[in-house]
């Protein structure tokens, strides 16, 4: 492997103003190094080599002039495919999209074009980001790079996998319950998803408006804090962006644990957890307590709930934000029968062909939850089981700064292997959900490996808006391990 | 058996706000297909709404119009239906929060019945686009969509069903659009579909507190329509309860050329809107101080003007009601009132009321177009209350102001209409006319007295209609009589 692909942002930048290599010369060896990966991998769904190039050529004119200032000039980036950039295709993996160009850039694009990065595609995801396992991709699956039986976790399983096997420095995915941290935990890599409301969503395609939110993949802590700086901070389009300042996410970086206040929540070691995961989180608690971390069994009481209440939740805001797709003024259109009239047989085959099973699946599950009779039995009651698991969130936060977990509780599965049980498939985000239903921030990083070789994620969940406290505690866990310098055996 | 009837209409009125309600595309009437869209108001994947507070203020200035109670917090849901010409498969409403609840709107009836309706809710949503069929445009198999109008916001008005007759509900009807015209949030233009109404409509014995089974009317685009479809259902109930029929609950649309309501075809399933807090948008949260903001920009509303025209100028309540009832109009007669002095007032009132709309109606212009300002109107009447002109003569001065564009007194001099007060002049006109009618003089001192008009028209046609008519009555009474 070329050496340029093992480098991180900040030696990137400095190589580029040193002139040790050029921007375009760094975009030319990840073109190629996902011409090698691809066929095994698959975490692309599409390479935009000439746009990639043409930006690289760009960031090269801008450093030769003399701009220091770019945050991520001339880094060779990749974004999940449902964030919408203009010109190009966006197709959330579905058939519905399959030719859908976006005639606009989601705010997180635009800035990152703003801080001078050089996109190398689109990464492949679960339909529409609903599944835990990117098998639910109408493109095919991504391997996870440690073993490519096995699947790299989902929905952003192309932007964890294209980082794992370095066919990007960085990447954006989004995480709704728990589709950057499980993904990052399966392929070994950082994932953080920031406090809801920190990045704008304009531009996203929806899955569930409440909970979606945009956040970073990288190969260390500080990679994830840059791009996160990046891309952050309030958007006049997005309403439910938070108008709060952007600090420098890798001033802390180096400030260690000492004195932290960790909690440990006895919920989160649920029944059924796979051992191997189990006594890596010991493991890694043993390290923080080292570095001087102080550390804390909390409760949680309500989490039992979290999953059924994000089954009605999300659910119920996909089966509206879904309702956009109805063949009429993009996507696919399919002309039916007209058993209904031929309007409403345009609506159903074009809404049938163009939509996987996991997506039919959560449109009918939200369909029921909002309907006349139902809605206060399910999505009114899961509402308030929301401000419980909050008012859970916010009390342990009293006593404590970091709730520590494992991020999922196995590794990841072989590809098939849950296809046709739901159930155990949504059970992969049971300790990702109540983090997205809270709001708050959190993060995964690498803490070991299973016998088999898989990784093994850790999950810090911070205070709303304390994205700097997980990125200092994860920063600390990095420097005292090794975990994140293993590479995949590609 | 006498009924009792029960109105309550649900009206839409179109803001008249610059842009959409959550998006920047021009909220302009017209406009080529599509041309007023842009990624949001489309529905485009990714695309999130931003609420225009210029919707809001206006919101508020008729919640505070009609003493509307604002919730300090409010929110918007998702009201969901598929169909071509609703690009996100949901609208964005208010269901369960919304801005203002309660409040009333007074009016006074031609028989001077003074009129409060409650309301139950005024709330803010976005409007639909519009489909066209192929047979008016392209290709007879298909349907287009212009969604221009996909998004202009639009305020839903509710009443309480306490309207009892078609012709309040006409009245009711006119009162909003009078209010949304002086608030300056709609233009109110029923036939252009910015004011829209939706009647429900339910008969139910004379004094019975139960309410009858009600119908709703659709598609009336006039004053006029939305009674003639009241009254045309009002008897259709009537004649089926009379005949010991049972209404059904359902929607009617009115067919306004053959003057009848007809029934819609009902669909086999009820709509499930699965209306649910839309998560895109924030809660509004509308406090004291920004209330007082408006409250302190709304101007005089029609109901206080009105008492004011009655109490300041001794009007009377259906000269107060008309000329109110367009901002426009009241602002022309304040000005002629102004200038020409308030004991001038009824003058003023009469001729606004009468000459003026006759004019604006002859022309088909409004009061911002009328030819005489109001200055010269006022001018005018100062000539006729000094004595230079009879208020007879006036009416042709008007004609001619409206006509010319100069200046009454231009006209007067030009047109030689100065009235006649000269005692003397009309004393040898009067002599003239005795002289040359002895047969009427005889009559007329034999009893015929009724002769005086004919003597008065005589020496008005001597002096060119511009002897002062008293001056003119005395000499002659004085005259004759001897």
């Amino acid at each position: 492997m070329n050496d340029l692909l093992q480098l991180g942002i900040t030696e990137i930048l400095e190589s580029l103003r040193a002139r040790e290599f050029s921007a375009e010369e760094l975009t030319r060896a990840y073109l190629e190094r996902i011409d090698d990966t691809e066929a095994k991998v698959h975490a692309y769904l599409s390479v935009l080599e000439d746009e990639a190039l043409s930006a690289a050529r760009a960031a090269d004119a801008k450093i030769g002039a003399g701009d220091h200032g770019s945050p991520l000039l001339g880094v060779p980036v990749a974004v999940k495919d449902l964030l919408c950039m203009k010109g190009t295709k966006t197709t959330c993996a579905s058939r519905f999209l399959e030719n859908f160009e976006a005639p606009y850039d989601a705010t997180v694009v635009a800035r990152l074009k703003d801080a001078g990065a050089v996109i190398l595609g689109k990464l492949n995801m679960d339909e529409f980001a609903m599944g835990s396992s990117c098998e639910q991709s109408a493109f095919g699956p991504t391997h996870n790079p440690w073993n490519l039986k096995t699947i790299p976790g989902g929905s952003s399983g192309g932007s964890a996998a294209a980082v794992a096997s370095r066919s990007c420095v960085v990447s954006l995915g989004s995480d709704t319950g728990g589709s950057i941290r499980q993904p990052a935990a399966c392929c070994g890599v950082v994932g953080m998803k920031p406090t809801y409301g920190r990045i704008s969503r304009y531009g996203l395609i929806a899955f569930a408006s409440s909970l979606d939110q945009i956040g970073p993949f990288a190969k260390n802590v500080r990679d994830a804090a840059i791009l996160l700086g990046a891309v952050s901070g309030h958007d006049s389009r997005d309403s439910t962006s938070a108008d709060e300042p952007v600090p420098d996410y890798t001033k802390n970086l180096g400030a260690g644990v000492r004195g932290l206040k960790i909690g440990i929540p006895e919920e989160y070691f649920i029944e059924g957890m796979d051992p191997e995961v189990e006594a890596a989180i010991q493991k890694a608690i043993a390290v923080f307590e080292e570095q001087g971390a102080e550390i804390l069994e909390i409760s949680l009481p309500n989490t039992e709930y979290a999953l059924p209440v994000y089954y009605i939740l999300a659910p119920a805001e996909a089966s509206s934000n879904l309702a956009r797709y109805d063949g009429v003024r993009f996507g696919l259109r399919k002309q039916g029968d007209s058993t209904f009239g031929s309007l409403f047989g345009m609506y159903a085959a074009s809404r049938e062909n163009g939509f996987g099973d996991e997506v039919k699946r959560r449109i009918m599950l939200g369909t029921y939850a909002l309907s006349s009779g139902y809605y206060d039995a399910y999505y009114t009651k899961a509402q308030k089981v929301r401000t419980l698991i909050c008012q859970d969130f916010k009390a342990a936060f009293e006593e404590v700064d970091v709730v520590l977990s494992a991020t999922a509780p196995t590794p990841a599965f072989e590809i098939g292997e849950r296809l046709d049980d739901p159930i155990s498939m949504y059970l992969s985000d049971i300790l990702t959900i109540p983090c997205n239903l809270a709001g708050l921030p959190g993060i995964s990083q690498p803490c070991g490996f299973t016998s088999r070789g898989l990784p093994i994620g850790l999950q810090l969940v911070g205070k709303p808006f304390a994205e700097n406290t997980i990125l200092q505690a994860a920063a600390a866990f990095e420097s005292a391990t090794t975990h994140n310098e293993a590479l995949p055996p590609l | 058996m006498a009924y009792e009837t029960v109105i309550g209409l649900e009206v839409h009125a179109q803001l008249n706000t610059e842009s959409k309600i959550f998006c920047g595309s021009s909220a302009a009437f017209g406009g080529g297909a599509n041309e007023y869209t842009c990624t949001v108001d489309l529905g485009l994947p990714g695309v999130l709404p931003v609420l225009n507070r210029e919707v809001v203020e206006s919101t508020l200035r008729l919640g505070l119009a009609v003493g509307a109670e604002v919730a300090p917090v409010c929110r918007f849901a998702r009201k969901h239906y598929f169909y071509p010409d609703l690009p996100k498969g949901y609208q964005i409403s208010q269901y369960e929060e919304p801005i203002c609840t309660g409040g009333r709107v007074h009016f006074a009836t031609k028989d001077g019945r003074d009129v409060s309706i409650n309301l139950t809710r005024i709330h803010m949503e976005e409007d639909a686009g519009k489909l066209i069929h192929g047979d008016e445009l392209g290709d007879p198999n298909h349907s287009y969509s212009d969604l221009n109008r996909a998004g202009v916001p639009l305020l839903e008005i509710v009443s309480e069903p306490e309207l009892r007759n078609p012709e309040d509900a006409e009245s009711y009807m006119r009162k909003l659009r009078t209010l949304v015209r002086y608030l300056d949030i709609s233009d109110g233009n029923m036939q252009e579909g910015s004011l829209r109404c939706d009647a429900n409509i339910s008969l139910r014995p004379q004094g019975s507190e139960k309410f009858g089974e009600k119908v709703e009317i659709k598609n009336m685009n006039s004053f006029r329509n939305l009674r003639r479809a009241l009254e045309h259902e009002e008897k259709r109930q009537r004649e089926i309860l009379d005949s010991g029929g049972v209404i059904h609950q359902e929607t009617r649309l009115w067919d306004e050329s053959a003057g009848v309501t007809r029934g819609m075809r009902s669909k086999e399933y009820a709509h499930d809107y699965r209306y649910f807090p839309d998560p895109d948008l924030v809660p509004l949260t509308v406090d004291a101080k920004w209330l007082d903001e408006v409250r302190a920009q709304l101007p005089e509303l029609p109901d206080a003007k009105s008492k004011r025209f009655q109490d300041e100028f001794g009007l009377p309540r259906y000269d107060a009601e008309v000329l109110t009832a367009e901002k426009e109009l009241a602002a022309y007669f304040d000005k002629v009132v102004e200038a020409a002095g308030k004991e001038q007032a009824k003058a003023a009132s009469n001729w606004v009321m009468g000459d003026v709309l006759r004019l604006l109606n002859e022309r088909k212009i409004t009061i911002e177009e009328c030819p005489i300002p109001p200055e010269r109107l006022a001018r005018m009447i100062s000539l006729i209350n000094d004595g230079t002109i009879s208020g007879k003569i006036a009416k042709t001065v008007f004609d001619q102001v409206a006509e010319s564009g100069k200046d009454p007194e231009t006209i007067v001099e030009e047109k030689g209409l100065r009235q006649i007060t000269d005692t003397s002049a009309i004393e040898s006109v009067v002599e003239d006319v005795i002289a040359s009618n002895p047969e009427e003089v005889e009559a007329y001192r034999g009893g015929k007295t009724k002769l005086m008009g004919f003597f008065v028209g005589q020496a008005m046609k001597a002096t060119g209609g511009k002897a002062n008519p008293k001056a003119l009555q005395e000499i002659l009474r004085e005259k004759l009589g001897s």
